[in-house]
């Protein structure tokens, strides 16, 4: 938005999204120290854990040495802080190899998980939301609750393993874990994914279903609607031009959330389709204790959680015109 | 003075089938399976000294061979060693197979073996093994396929000893180890840490005929149930280490199969000697009254476990003393022996972690059977994360986990010297110190025995661990699988399955 000119009617709008911007950023610092200092907290560290059970107290305090784990808490923050804003993560204190090479290898598979999975969710909730706020209290209303409410409430890991037990082990349809060789046919990657993104879509479905239902219906209940009605605005129209647009708001802020969820939130399909992912990856870096990785993944779900809210919050000022006078 | 013996003989090597193998037929090339282990991390590697946990030394035995390999008796047969002799367990003299190629065709030389023992010394390279690598005080050239290995003290396992996965042969100078140079079964087609690893058949290979497969592909599963559902949806073709309450459903599948390898895993009570309470002579024979052997074998295990006898050394090794009387469950001298020790009534918190196999059950039933004799258990259940460097051995009562190591005077040097750091108990007896060393000189084969078999009678008498039972280890395979049985090491064959194994039509 920085390169309106003084004079546009985009004014108001890009200094609230600039002066979000700016607080997002601040809420990352924040994140950091705080990342660093509860990394800090685990007990034991990354010397311990890669020498082992039965390591000596001097092997350990040579390798704390070399790691660099000997100095202070607060210069290590600092030099942190400087290369992750430089946009090196660094050296991963495990793997001997650059933290951002062990990500890049990651990232995509996440990225590819959570595109399917909201390609897959966002249209049905969208459906869901709509024919359920249309028939509020009616017997289809009533049903799509009962099932969204259950769909909310079953655990993930308990459909995750329903699923694997029907789908996998008795009827032999789809494969149990989800594995990403290079070059797979069209076919044979849907079938690679069918079930993760089936699993997280369920809980996405459903919350998303919900909110969106609750936003149309809060904008049916505005007199503007009733006064559409009567004018003899079709059902079809009165829906996807009047009310949707003004329901925006609400309904970009829970897809940001289901989206930052689905991108660092989804270790649990993760752990039970053997998905390498960044959630793994990260329980991995805390087991281990490489705290640099640990802190990178850290940053970016932090980071990517605030862009999605700061691009909700956008998408929601621009679709209200009284938030765009600013 | 000993006259020379030969330890290995090359009479042994080539493939000899033994009764099991005619048995279950012919081995038929080809074919591609897929097997699942446990451990996935940033941290999986190709360089042998690094190598950590399982999935490592399968990984680890796909590429590379060692000079020497374990047999079903946990004996050392030759490998890339055609024989290793001695006169005084101090200089060892290795005579090396003629012909091996490394993948990339470089033949072995005495060099590489060289190399590949004296790395483990060098603090830079960070060696798993170093501990054990201290012992070598030099090893040199004698020949293009001989090697001298001078140790700094007597010790008769050194073959056993070099079967292990760390002590795989890589070749001289080698640094970089983000490819694999070996002389494996397997060439390397494909590696990316915590995800998987695919290696190709290595046509090469220094024993005729073998490997059976075109192609493995490692990956790993940690999460139990997956890795059986994973197994049973047919996804992958071998996993290891099911759990007992997994191996009905695996049974019920009319295509898989399980193989039970019994081994000297053990979960033990760990009860420091350093502390008032839990050194005491007669609460920790107390304790050791108070395990339920036979409901722990049944409940826990499902039968998978063999009893053990609150000493570290398995019925497997051929050092075990089969004549110490089994201590049974008896709560009447549990509380006949805590009454003496004055301490019945106080409180005790006991740590147990989902890291030590099944400890929190077993917690559970010490704490049900305490508490009938008038003795309070605090049962604590703390995360697996962690605990192995917060909580074993620095609370008076904690559970360990201890894998079998390949020698009796491993498992007596690492976990119950004097001043070994792994001394779970805390426990000091200097004639014990004084009877490894003794052993460890003496040539005489029966001597040891009977210096080992006196050092079980003092753990078991006053050790401060108690071992309730040995855990069996459990493979699932798809039946079409052919060739595993059983090495008492580890799953899987000791993780040496790939080149054993093939796939039937």
């Amino acid at each position: 938005m920085s390169g309106v000119s003084p004079v546009s009617p985009w004014r108001g709008p890009a200094k609230l999204v600039a002066k979000r911007t700016g607080l997002a950023l601040v809420t990352l610092a924040l994140v950091s120290a705080v990342i660093f200092t509860i990394s800090g907290l685990l007990p034991g560290d990354a010397a311990q854990e890669l020498l082992g059970q039965g390591a000596t107290p001097e092997q350990i305090a040579a390798l704390r040495q070399e790691m660099g784990l000997d100095r202070p808490a607060l210069v290590r923050y600092f030099e942190w802080l400087a290369s992750i804003v430089a946009g090196d993560p660094g050296q991963s204190l495990v793997a001997n190899k650059p933290v951002a090479e062990i990500i890049s290898e990651r990232l995509p598979n996440t990225l590819i998980l959570a595109g399917l999975t909201t390609l897959f969710s966002v249209p049905i909730a969208f459906l869901v939301g709509i024919w359920s706020a249309i028939t509020r209290g009616r017997a289809a209303d009533r049903a799509l609750n009962v099932m969204t409410l259950a769909m909310v409430a079953l655990p993930e890991f308990l459909v995750a393993t329903i699923a694997v037990l029907i789908f996998s082990v008795k009827l032999l349809w789809l494969p149990s874990i989800t594995i990403v060789p290079q070059d797979l046919t069209l076919w044979e990657f849907l079938r690679a994914y069918a079930m993760p993104v089936l699993v997280l879509g369920v809980g996405v479905i459903a919350q998303l279903g919900r909110m969106i239902r609750a936003a149309i219906i809060a904008e049916l209940d505005r007199p503007y609607v009733e006064m559409a009605r009567l004018k003899g605005v079709s059902q079809s129209r009165l829906i996807f031009r009047h009310v949707l647009p003004n329901a925006v708001g609400p309904i970009v802020n829970a897809m940001a959330l289901s989206l930052s969820y689905l991108f660092g939130g989804a270790i649990i399909v993760e752990t039970i389709f053997s998905y390498p992912g960044l959630a793994s990856l990260m329980v991995n870096a805390v087991t281990s204790r490489d705290m640099p990785l640990l802190q990178a993944c850290a940053m970016i779900f932090c980071a990517a959680y605030l862009l999605l809210v700061l691009i909700a919050d956008t998408v929601a000022i621009l679709a209200n015109p009284r938030l765009r006078q600013g | 003075m000993l006259s020379r013996r030969v330890l290995l003989g090359s009479m042994a090597a080539g493939a000899v089938l033994s009764p099991a193998d005619q048995l279950i037929g012919k081995p038929r090339m080809g074919g591609r399976i897929r097997v699942a282990g446990i451990v996935a991390s940033t941290a999986d590697t190709l360089d042998p000294a690094k190598g950590g946990n399982s999935s490592d030394y399968m990984r680890l035995f796909l590429l590379y061979s060692g000079l020497t390999q374990f047999d079903g008796a946990l004996r050392a047969q030759p490998g890339l060693a055609e024989a290793i002799e001695t006169d005084d367990n101090i200089v060892w003299t290795i005579r090396l197979r003629r012909g091996v190629q490394f993948h990339n065709g470089k033949s072995l030389t005495a060099d590489d073996v060289v190399y590949s023992l004296m790395r483990h010394k060098d603090p830079a390279v960070g060696s798993k093994v170093k501990a054990v690598a201290e012992q070598f005080a030099g090893a040199r050239r004698v020949g293009p396929l001989e090697v001298e290995l001078r140790l700094n003290g007597p010790n008769p396992d050194i073959p056993i000893i070099l079967a292990q996965a760390q002590f795989v042969i890589v070749e001289n100078g080698r640094r970089d180890f983000s490819v694999a140079n070996g002389t494996g079964p397997f060439i390397l087609k494909a590696f990316a840490p915590g995800i998987r690893t695919i290696v190709r058949r290595n046509p090469n290979y220094w024993k005729p005929g073998k490997p059976y497969l075109d192609e493995i592909e490692l990956i790993a599963i940690p999460d139990e149930l997956s890795r059986v559902n994973a197994l049973l949806s047919g996804d992958v073709q071998m996993v290891i280490a099911v759990s007992p309450g997994s191996v009905k459903r695996v049974k019920a599948s009319s295509s898989h199969m399980i193989m039970e390898t019994k081994s000297g895993l053990y979960t033990d009570l760990v009860m420091r000697q350093d502390h008032p309470v839990t050194g005491n002579p007669d609460f920790v024979l107390g304790m050791k009254h108070l395990l339920d052997r036979d409901l722990i074998k049944r409940a826990l295990f499902r039968g998978y476990a063999t009893i053990a006898n609150d000493q570290p050394i398995s019925p497997l090794d051929p050092y075990f003393n089969p004549e110490i009387p089994q201590r049974a469950f008896d709560p009447e001298k549990a509380r006949f022996y805590l009454k003496r020790s004055g301490l019945l009534g106080t409180r005790l918190p006991v740590y147990v972690s989902p890291a030590a196999t099944l400890s929190v059950d077993m917690g559970s039933i010490l704490q049900e059977h305490a508490a009938q004799i008038g003795l309070k258990l605090a049962v604590n259940r703390v995360p697996s994360d962690g605990y192995w460097s917060t909580h074993w051995m620095r609370h008076p009562l904690t559970f360990g986990n201890i894998n079998q190591r390949p020698t009796t005077d491993l498992m007596f040097s690492l976990f119950f010297q004097s001043k070994a750091t792994e001394n779970e108990a805390g426990w000091k007896n200097p004639k014990f110190d004084k009877m490894l060393i003794e052993a460890r000189q003496t040539g005489d084969v029966a001597l040891r025995k009977a210096i080992y078999g006196e050092m079980q009678w003092m753990i078991h008498r006053t050790g401060g661990v108690g071992i309730p039972v040995f855990i069996s280890l459990l493979d699932g395979y798809d039946r079409r699988i052919r060739g595993l049985q059983p090495v008492p090491l580890g799953g899987l064959m000791g993780y040496t399955f790939g080149e054993h194994v093939w796939l039937d039509a």
